[in-house]
């Protein structure tokens, strides 16, 4: 058996309803499960861009790509590993505000791991950190013996190191 | 879509006309030039079939009895006729009932426009009568598909599923239209698409594959062509000829890329796959250069992977660049449509013979002839074999019938046996394997190339998957002939239970009704064969017959397919008995 890793696919697409099924049911077909899945727009008006990061073969993913590509609807698909691209997730943390005067460590903690106060109120405040995924791995289990009221955090977002052709793709297109 | 995703056409004489988008619907379909399509009404259809009945006398809508009759008939008209074939169906249970000649299309690369009603907007999402999110369920089988919403859609969206359909590598799509869009006026005008911009049918065809592909072929000692249906869909027959004339190379073919060069022709060295000819199986493993045109290396053609032609140089010309080095790699991929490539190959290649490579194959068919095919032709036991029925059809049809098989034992018998002069001559269910699938499919099959012999041939089993067709054939008055190989088993599973489950024959025995009386019912001619004697005059007055013919042939119960490649076995391991 090949050497599963995982990788990130970056997909253009134009922004049709529906699509999101069409392209995860290429996943399902295979039994293979999303890790992440980001959708927004890119760089070029009206097209869409998915980050969708997989643990995979090199061979699966290949045969993915090319079958999210034949869809009709998606202009072109790439996939990289991890170190042809820069990537992070965001996460945030909503915490009780009275930890920030019983606990002192809190604020240390907050301190060193370059995290982003977002709101406090009399009951809570929230914390936003960005950064690789052992980044937030570590903050949220420095912060977890506190309790932390509510959890949640982004699928990966990733641009890659080469070129993606895809404007000039389109112009091609008009002419 | 106000953003400009697709190209139209410039039309020369553009007149609007304020329609329904129910009459869209018909103006858009005569735009496309179709004038056959096959379907079944029902409630959030009926503004559409209001405009049928319009149009009766320039549209022939075809009732079927089945909404999977309706798509088989058009999957067989298409296939016959290279033309996009139209279904329809209401909402709901006339939708889903589409989904298994959707799933058979896209495997098959059949270019289909199926255009299904749907609930009005207001009451999508609510569970409201007959309403089932078509779009979703078909998405995983359809090439593309689209639900429209607002009349003002209807033009540029038919024409986009009609280029998308016949494209590149052709495939089903299909439209959902909402009953509200029907109902609702505007202008209409039509142009045809020409371009999507995320859509490329074809990559272009690079030259220095093609020089790259032309030095592997001239080097090589034992070149071997497997060409599958990318020929027939290419329109690339005479190309292929062409090319195996000059080379001098052995050439195979897949199940769906039968009849796209005759039987008779003497480069022509029979079928690949599980139950495939003896000597293209085993060669394929000793072949230097495999060349492989437009096909798609299916489990059934290749076996184990592993040991697949591992000794060869694989040359793979494909238009859809998601089956290069999916399944075997290839080392010269030569992506693009296979008619400009093979023309473009020609003359680069040199003109060779290849006569001791010639000879073994001649010497595998000779092997199988004795082991096999002799049993299978020229029976000397008292039980009718498939094989002779598929023979005596041959003689009587002069070899210029369409084959319209089902799936099972009888349709590898089909494909082994049927000796094809013209090309879309053979029409099966290759890739999905879908029961049920002939006699549906012929009447499609005979309304494509109405000037042609049909002959649809159908098992016990799948024959009754679809048997009310017959009524369709009856009300159209349609010349079909119908041929059922009867071993009153489910004869391919029964053979598996006795190879691989040790005889344990689970509900694959079947008791059967009347199959000349069911007919008769359909004020169908129809007769029964039991005896050898009785065969081929039985098989002439069928071919003979101006009008539907029915004749059911009682064959030996437990006869087995062979050769055959045991699932997930070598190609060289192939078993003749």
């Amino acid at each position: 058996m090949e050497e599963t890793r995982t990788y990130t696919i970056s997909v253009y697409t134009e922004n049709n309803v529906g699509l999101l099924n069409r392209i995860s049911g290429i996943f399902v077909k295979r039994h293979i499960n999303i890790e992440s899945i980001n959708v927004s727009g890119s760089e070029i008006d009206h097209v869409m861009r998915f980050i969708i990061v997989v643990r995979t073969t090199e061979k699966w993913v290949h045969n993915i790509v090319g079958q999210i590509e034949k869809q009709v609807d998606v202009i072109k698909a790439y996939y990289h590993n991890d170190e042809e691209t820069i990537f992070l997730e965001t996460a945030l943390f909503k915490i009780g505000s009275h930890l920030l005067f019983d606990e002192r460590q809190i604020q240390n903690i907050i301190k060193e791991s370059h995290s982003q106060i977002v709101t406090v109120s009399r009951e809570f405040f929230v914390i936003a950190k960005s950064g690789r995924r052992e980044e937030i791995e570590t903050l949220y289990e420095e912060l977890r013996p506190y309790g932390i009221m509510q959890f949640v955090r982004t699928g990966r977002v990733s641009v890659s190191k080469a070129q993606m052709e895809i404007s000039t793709l389109l112009k091609e297109f008009v002419h | 879509m106000e953003l400009k995703t697709i190209k139209k056409e410039v039309s020369k004489s553009v007149t609007k006309m304020r329609v329904t988008g129910a009459e869209a619907v018909i103006h858009c379909l005569l735009a496309e030039g179709v004038d056959t399509l096959y379907g079944y009404p029902g409630g959030a259809i009926m503004p559409v079939y209001d405009e049928l009945y319009k149009f009766s006398d320039r549209l022939h809508h075809v009732l079927t009895r089945h909404e999977q009759g309706a798509i088989h008939a058009a999957q067989g008209y298409a296939r016959v006729s290279g033309r996009v074939g139209v279904a329809m169906a209401t909402s709901g249970p006339g939708a889903t009932n589409l989904v298994t000649g959707l799933a058979d299309a896209q495997i098959d690369s059949t270019p289909l426009v199926c255009i299904t009603g749907q609930v009005a907007r207001h009451l999508l999402g609510s569970d409201a009568f007959q309403e089932t999110d078509i779009v979703g369920i078909s998405m995983p089988v359809t090439k593309w598909n689209f639900q429209i919403t607002k009349a003002a859609e209807i033009p540029e969206v038919i024409a986009k599923a009609f280029y998308i359909a016949r494209s590149g590598r052709p495939g089903p799509v299909l439209i959902d239209i909402t009953k509200n869009a029907q109902f609702e006026e505007f202008d209409f005008e039509y142009s045809k698409c020409t371009a999507v911009r995320s859509y490329k049918p074809a990559p272009a065809v690079d030259a220095r594959q093609l020089e790259k592909a032309a030095e592997a072929i001239n080097q090589a000692k034992r070149p071997f062509i497997v060409w599958g249906q990318g020929i027939l869909l290419g329109k690339a027959e005479e190309e292929l000829k062409a090319l195996v004339e000059k080379t001098g190379i052995p050439a195979a073919w897949t199940i769906m890329g039968a009849s796209a060069l005759p039987t008779d022709h003497p480069l022509n060295v029979g079928m690949v796959g599980m139950h495939g000819n003896y000597a293209p199986n085993v060669l394929t493993n000793e072949c230097d250069v495999l060349i492989a045109l437009g096909m798609r290396f299916d489990d059934r053609v290749t076996g184990d992977l592993n040991t697949y032609a591992k000794q060869a140089k694989v040359l793979h010309f494909e238009i859809d660049p998601a089956e290069v080095n999916k399944n075997v790699k290839a080392d010269v991929p030569v992506l693009g449509d296979v008619k400009e490539s093979l023309t473009r190959l020609l003359p680069l290649l040199g003109a060779k013979k290849h006569e001791a490579w010639h000879e073994k194959f001649k010497e595998g068919y000779a092997t199988e002839f004795e082991e096999v095919i002799r049993h299978d032709l020229f029976p000397e036991k008292d039980g009718l074999t498939m094989g002779e029925v598929i023979n005596a059809i041959n003689k009587s049809s002069g070899n210029k019938a369409v084959m319209v098989s089902d799936v099972g034992q009888h349709q590898m018998i089909t494909c082994r046996y049927a000796r094809f002069e013209q090309s879309h001559s053979n029409i099966t269910s290759g890739g999905l394997g879908t029961m049920g699938f002939a006699l549906p499919a012929a009447i499609g099959a005979k309304m494509g190339a109405p000037e042609r012999e049909v002959v649809a041939i159908a098992g016990d089993g799948g024959y009754q998957m679809t048997i009310q067709e017959l009524g369709t054939i009856f009300q159209l008055g349609l010349p079909v002939k119908i041929v059922v190989l009867n071993n009153e088993f489910l004869g391919m599973v029964r053979q598996w239970q006795q190879l691989f489950f040790e005889k344990r024959y689970a509900s694959t025995n079947m008791v059967n009704p009347d199959f000349v009386t069911i007919a008769k019912g359909y004020h169908i001619p129809a007769e029964r064969v039991t005896k050898r004697e009785d065969l081929n005059a039985a098989v002439e007055r069928m071919i003979k017959s101006e009008t539907a013919y029915f004749l059911e042939v009682m064959v030996e119960k437990e006869d087995n397919v062979f050769p055959m490649i045991p699932s997930g076995a070598s190609v060289s391991d192939i078993r003749l008995k």
